[in-house]
């Protein structure tokens, strides 16, 4: 067990945790954002640059601080450790500035986007974006591409993060998906546009930070702040069919994995929570479904603004 | 004429064959290392040489190599570095094409030093008749028993093989090399793990750049200590430049570490001045990733000192004053270049070879692209140069590899040096269009 401190708050973990981990394992403000790590899914991280932080002290043996700001998500935590997270001014200048890269060519097409509302780069641009563009030039753009005839690939929104990439791995060596060209014209695309053709090829939705992979059986259906997240189960032989299903009334518009606060699926029966396609895109009747009950959305999510709040205390708000 | 250790015999007439080559005293450094050395005893006379990776880096080439992990029962891997992309320099290209023997020598008694019984030269896309000549030298070699099973009766075994890559500048990264090699796409890898414990397939391997394997086969030869003496302080041995731009007499030059840089631009020995009688404007003393010097600061230091050849010297000042001796494409500027339209062509190529994997160099190389051309091509704003220095502090430090600070700090340092032109290309736009700027103006360091 080593012994890290991360915003003057002490945890114990053992030896080869990365800082991002230990930082979770504490919760709460000290844990830096993430667009591309995903812990379930291995090879994701060091991309994105938004969980850099300060190392200010190196080790116990070696308090040496780091020259550079490292990726919080792929650098191992030593004894004695030291990090700046929200503390560093360094730490917000780099994230800032990462963020600004993010957007220079993101669309900002939010109003029609079906991610709006459970987007990363939303929730990133909102803590440390700038106010406005000093962008002048023309945004890259892509046409948007079919990946089978269930998912759309909107590659403006795209951020690279290569979590699909590391989907697609799991799923299949065949490489077909990948990115194509380099630097600013890096895409995401299959080879010649061929679909994977895979049960479990519907989570790379899951794992998209942005709104660059969606569901082609949502699209624009509804916005997800208007639907009521409902855990639910079904019986199903390729998947856990542990889901969570979103309704309007009666209705199920669409169906994805059991995400946690980080948005990452979560373990169900001690597994990566991933569930099929079958679950995802066809069951989209209730009586397919056990419902349990309503599933818990961070309570800043503008997800649960929309419901779980009495009309009543929100007139307070305003007086 | 300075001592020249690896250019000696490159213009002998048929060096690039095995008979000639040993006429010339080829092999001996095989000979004594596999005969009469054991691997530590080589790996200690590159440690006391202190030859320092010729790259660009300028790592020392020893030290790299007893960071090497050894675990039982895991084979190692040399891989020679012979992805030269960085625009100016063309100093490995010469020496493979002209002495394809010197790398292949220096490969053996590297592998043997390291234990490696499998090295690949890893070579660019676009060098392909190097490669030609590369694998002709090595199956002579193999012929002439130096390569394969037992090698001159010794009990060690290596075989060498040359991989060409696709061209992509980002493959000269030694991870992304790595994963080339591996036939994956070209991206770096996330350090660490670092190649000398985790690198080709899994297995503890070193990188090293053609010149540095090559210089290995002359410190063998004479003994560390020997070379240590050529060459001043830290910077020890002879290096290649590859001069070129607007010099009278550009081409590669072999010099001892510890001339002059007014020596080598204007030495009847080296580039015998500038080309047409011209005034000298600036220089890029280490291939297009250094920041660029201006005049008044490429022959004397800030200090009033002379500028040598030397890693310390270029480096004097920091990056206010100074630059990096780098990978030793030393790139001259008389007064008739635009600095503007030079750090764009730069910041072009960067956006182009930019892998696209890590936020701050994919989107910031991009962007200061757009912007140099917007200036160059007189649309910009006053705005735009301070924006420039803001962008370059976002990329700076915050990437995966070192291809994000390569970017950003030629454009950082023309800035800096040049400011005035820059403010001129925005104040005079329909002027610069026509015409250039002319010298630079000394200007206080403090920006």
């Amino acid at each position: 067990m080593v012994k890290v401190t991360i915003d003057d708050k002490t945890i114990e973990v053992e030896l080869g945790t990365t800082i991002l981990s230990a930082a979770r394992q504490i919760g709460g403000e000290v844990v830096p954002p993430a667009m591309c790590f995903y812990s379930k899914l291995p090879g994701t991280g060091g991309k994105c640059r938004t969980c850099l932080v300060e190392v200010s002290q190196g080790s116990e043996k070696d308090p040496r601080p780091m020259p550079k700001l490292v990726a919080s998500c792929s650098t191992p935590v030593m004894d004695g450790m030291v990090v700046k997270n929200k503390t560093s001014e360094r730490v917000h200048e780099g994230r800032g500035g990462v963020v600004e890269f993010l957007l220079i060519n993101h669309p900002l097409d939010c109003p029609i986007c079906d991610q709006a509302g459970e987007c990363h780069l939303q929730d990133l641009g909102y803590e440390h974006g700038g106010q406005g563009t000093r962008y002048e030039e023309e945004r890259r753009t892509f046409d948007p591409i079919d990946i089978g005839n269930k998912i759309k690939l909107h590659m403006n929104r795209c951020i690279l993060c290569y979590r699909c990439v590391a989907v697609a791995n799991q799923l299949t060596d065949k490489r077909v998906h990948g990115v194509l060209n380099r630097g600013e014209h890096a895409e995401i695309s299959t080879y010649i546009e061929n679909a994977i053709e895979n049960d479990f090829s519907g989570n790379m939705i899951d794992v998209c930070p942005v709104g660059a992979l969606t569901d082609k059986t949502f699209r624009f259906k509804s916005r997800v702040w208007f639907l009521k997240p409902m855990e639910a189960s079904c019986e199903c032989t390729k998947c856990s069919g542990k889901a969570v299903v979103w309704m309007f009334g009666n209705e199920i518009f669409r169906v994805t994995a059991r995400k946690d606060q980080y948005g990452e699926v979560e373990d169900q029966d001690g597994k990566a929570g991933w569930i099929c396609n079958d679950c995802r895109f066809d069951k989209k009747d209730v009586s397919k479904w056990n419902i349990a009950g309503p599933r818990m959305i961070n309570r800043h999510s503008v997800i649960s603004q929309g419901h779980y709040q009495s009309p009543r205390q929100s007139i307070k708000k305003i007086n | 004429m300075g001592r020249r250790l690896l250019l000696e015999h490159d213009n002998v007439p048929g060096i690039e064959t095995i008979e000639v080559y040993r006429k010339h005293g080829g092999y001996r450094s095989v000979e004594k290392a596999l005969k009469t050395m054991s691997p530590e005893n080589v790996l200690e006379e590159v440690q006391k040489s202190g030859l320092r990776g010729r790259g660009g880096a300028g790592f020392p080439t020893g030290m790299k190599w007893s960071f090497l992990a050894k675990p039982e029962g895991v084979p190692r891997y040399l891989l020679c570095n012979a992805d030269e992309s960085e625009p100016g320099t063309f100093k490995d290209r010469y020496l493979m094409e002209k002495i394809p023997h010197l790398l292949i020598e220096g490969m053996i008694t590297s592998s043997y030093a390291l234990g490696a019984n499998l090295s690949f030269i890893y070579i660019r896309g676009e060098y392909m008749w190097v490669l030609d000549i590369l694998e002709k030298a090595i199956a002579e070699a193999y012929a002439n028993g130096f390569l394969g099973k037992n090698i001159l009766g010794s009990g060690f075994d290596l075989d060498l093989r040359v991989a060409p890559g696709g061209g992509a500048y980002i493959c000269g990264e030694e991870t992304a090399l790595i994963e080339s090699l591996e036939g994956k796409r070209g991206n770096p890898r996330i350090k660490p793990p670092f190649p000398a414990v985790k690198g080709l397939w899994g297995c503890p391997t070193v990188v090293n750049n053609v010149e540095s394997i090559a210089a290995v086969v002359p410190i063998v030869n004479d003994g560390g200590e020997e070379y240590a003496k050529i060459g001043l302080g830290k910077s020890t041995g002879t290096k290649l430049i590859s001069a070129c731009g607007n010099l009278a007499r550009p081409g590669v030059y072999e010099i001892e570490m510890g001339i002059t840089v007014e020596e080598f631009i204007y030495g009847d020995e080296w580039c015998r001045g500038i080309a047409n009688g011209k005034k000298l404007k600036a220089c890029v003393p280490g291939g297009s990733s250094v920041p660029i010097l201006p005049h008044y600061l490429v022959t004397k230091t800030a200090a009033g000192e002379d500028r040598l050849m030397t890693y310390e010297s270029l480096s004097d000042g920091g990056f206010a004053t100074g630059s990096m001796l780098g990978s030793g494409g030393f790139i001259v500027f008389d007064e008739d270049q635009c600095i503007v339209r030079n750090t764009w062509n730069f910041a072009r190529f960067y956006a182009h070879e930019s892998c696209g994997q890590c936020s701050p160099c994919r989107e910031g190389t991009g962007w200061m692209e757009k912007v140099l051309h917007r200036l160059e091509h007189g649309q910009g704003n006053m705005r735009d140069i301070d924006l420039l220095a803001e962008i370059n502090k976002k990329i700076e430090g915050n990437t995966i590899c070192p291809l994000g600070d390569a970017a950003a700090w030629p454009v950082a340092a023309a800035i800096r040096h040049f400011r005035d032109e820059f403010e001129w290309h925005v104040n005079e736009r329909t002027e610069s269009q026509t015409r250039n700027y002319g010298l630079a103006k000394e200007i206080s360091f403090a920006r």
